[in-house]
């Protein structure tokens, strides 16, 4: 029996690289917002230590303007990191930042769950 | 991030390379690194990162922080999507494909019979209007590959198991009341597999909640998927 529609495509591809095709969700916005000819900023985890609620390689991206997408915490850090993102984007020089209870902001932006998370942020151009 | 960089990173997922890219935090240095069938090599241009340590980051599906002589580099991998394998087009497959994706498991949906896999009844799914040895071997089961059987017809559910069986899946699922799992059990031991072989396929399958509805179903499917995934070996719920 012929398989229908893009199943017809199957034979062309490699074995592995069928139906595996989709790239990470938060790049493809970023590129997608880099063609609309808004600037970027890309948050990172770097490290986590304790209970950290997003596993290291976790993607946040800001669009100037402050849309974002993805996360880099339960949504604790999150604003502090788009306003991170925002300077970033404007000097081109990338940010570590670092949050846990013990962080002297602790009470603002720290992470109610008691773990700590080190972000990565560099500005996509 | 370098605009021609980003535009690599989104043209090796597309095209289904693993890829790890290493950032060195201090200064922002940055190399993508591809994983060939030779496997990991060190990065050319940031120095002090072995291919072991690039490799450690691809096994581990997260970010790893090398400590080198120029400051911490970020071995950050990209690897290949996992997916899922539905054969059987019936109403327990409709939720799943609707869902499996928000996991990371885009679903393929194969069924040779007329009016099952149809794009009405699956928008946005992988759609395979075959029969599922035919539909598995042109796919490729790999170990990045979820299968669950479902269709509860032997002719359709048998040629896949066996395919699944040979391959490396890293999970297999079968629908079946008690009756259908002892008669399918023997006729998998009778063409040759070995009783080792046919207990890795999870039947009865999905985590047992008293899921009833075919919902509660496809939800109790992508539960136990996930254990597998994140507790592999031993789970904490004694699989």
């Amino acid at each position: 029996m012929r398989a229908l529609g893009r199943s017809g495509q199957l034979g062309a591809m490699t074995p592995t690289a069928a139906g595996h095709t989709s790239a990470d969700p938060v790049l493809e916005q970023a590129a997608n917002w880099l063609g609309e000819g808004r600037r970027v900023a890309l948050a990172t985890v770097t490290r986590t230590w304790g209970s950290a609620p997003r596993r290291a390689g976790s993607h946040m991206a800001v669009a100037e303007g402050g849309d974002f997408t993805g996360s880099v915490s339960g949504g604790c850090v999150e604003s502090a990191v788009i306003h991170a993102a925002m300077e970033v984007m404007e000097s081109g020089d990338p940010q570590r930042l670092k949050f846990g209870v013990t962080n002297e902001m602790a009470w603002e932006v720290g992470l109610a769950c008691g773990g700590e998370v080190e972000i990565y942020v560099e500005a996509v151009r | 991030m370098r605009l021609a960089l980003l535009d690599t990173l989104l043209e090796a997922q597309r095209s289904g390379r693993s890829v790890v890219l290493a950032t060195r935090l201090g200064d922002g240095a940055q190399e993508l690194v591809e994983i060939g069938p030779a496997g990991a090599r060190q990065p050319r241009t940031i120095a002090g990162v072995s291919a072991d340590q690039v490799y450690a980051a691809l096994r581990a599906e997260e970010a790893q922080v090398a400590e080198t002589a120029d400051g911490p580099v970020m071995l950050r991998p990209y690897t290949v999507p996992r997916r899922l394998l539905v054969v059987g087009a019936v109403h327990i497959a409709q939720v799943l494909a609707r869902t499996s994706p928000e996991v990371g498991l885009p679903a393929t949906i194969i069924d040779p019979r007329e009016g099952f896999a149809t794009r009405e009844r699956f928008p946005g799914a992988e759609l395979v209007r075959a029969w599922p040895d035919q539909a598995l071997e042109r796919i490729g089961l790999d170990e990045r590959s979820a299968l669950v059987v479902l269709a509860h017809d032997p002719k359709i559910d048998d040629p896949a198991l066996t395919a699944a069986l040979e391959s490396d899946a890293f999970y297999i699922g079968a629908l079946g009341g008690r009756r259908t799992r002892r008669q399918r059990r023997e006729r998998l031991l009778e063409a040759g597999f070995a009783p080792e072989a046919v207990a890795r396929i999870h039947s009865p399958v999905g985590l047992s909640i008293g899921a009833r509805t075919p919902a509660e179903i496809a939800f109790s499917i992508l539960a136990q998927i996930i254990d597998v995934i994140r507790n592999p070996g031993a789970s904490p719920l004694g699989r």
